[in-house]
């Protein structure tokens, strides 16, 4: 497994392709990232991310082995990025490696779940000049039942 | 002695980002009472505790969890990373 939380951008096809390379017993990679999206037409001009230093790295490694276990991963890697970001920078990637698709789009998707309601992060918006928390959306929490 | 710490919005609403603090209480919910009745500020913040979410040692806890053996108490908003 590998996590970083970091403030540096990072290399979304780099990493995918040095990910998906060296694995003679894994059928299937699955690659995810996450970016900065103006709902605002123009008007968010940054997104700060905070997070809990500490936390954030033991919330991340410990679902990040719950997804290996559950869907018999052979890799895992995670990616998220906090400070300023602007709207089209990457906030974050995971990947994973599986015997089989299904896995490796499964293990994507939990920790994906996961990862929006249960790593201490929060993103701030900050919209025509104004701050403005981001809310947690019920549906995010909602998203876990199914796992 | 325990540490509190404090993130996004509960942290501008308490206007620091760590404190340490002199407690008797048992569990959570008793030292959120403690600080709302310490100064408004803390009203303010934990006024709606639907909306707060807890780390004991950076791990999520609920509020009835036991703190005496907490070092560390965190306090903030409910999560949104991804």
């Amino acid at each position: 497994m590998k996590i970083s939380v970091q403030a540096e951008p990072f290399d979304y096809g780099a990493l995918s392709n040095e990910f998906a390379q060296g694995h003679t017993h894994v059928g299937a990679v699955v690659t995810f990232c996450g970016i900065v999206r103006d709902d605002e037409l123009g008007g968010l001009s940054t997104m700060e991310i905070e997070h809990y230093p500490g936390m954030t790295e033991k919330a991340i490694k410990a679902h990040a082995k719950t997804a290996k276990d559950r869907f018999s991963l052979a890799e895992v890697l995670v990616i998220h990025r906090y400070g300023s970001l602007k709207p089209g920078e990457m906030i974050m990637m995971v990947a994973t490696a599986a015997p089989h698709r299904n896995d490796a789009f499964q293990g994507t998707e939990f920790l994906m779940d996961y990862l929006k309601s249960r790593a201490p992060f929060w993103k701030k918006e900050i919209v025509n000049g104004e701050p403005r928390w981001v809310d947690a959306k019920p549906e995010d929490e909602d998203a876990l039942s199914r796992w | 002695m325990i540490e509190l710490v404090y993130f996004a919005w509960v942290r501008e609403r308490i206007g620091q980002a760590r404190e340490s603090h002199e407690t008797n209480a048992k569990n959570v919910r008793d030292l959120i009472e403690e600080l709302k009745q310490k100064e408004e500020r803390y009203a303010v913040a934990f006024s709606d505790l639907n909306a707060i979410r807890v780390a004991i040692d950076q791990d999520l806890v609920d509020m009835d969890s036991s703190i005496e053996n907490a070092k560390e108490v965190a306090f903030f908003p409910p999560m949104t990373g991804g």
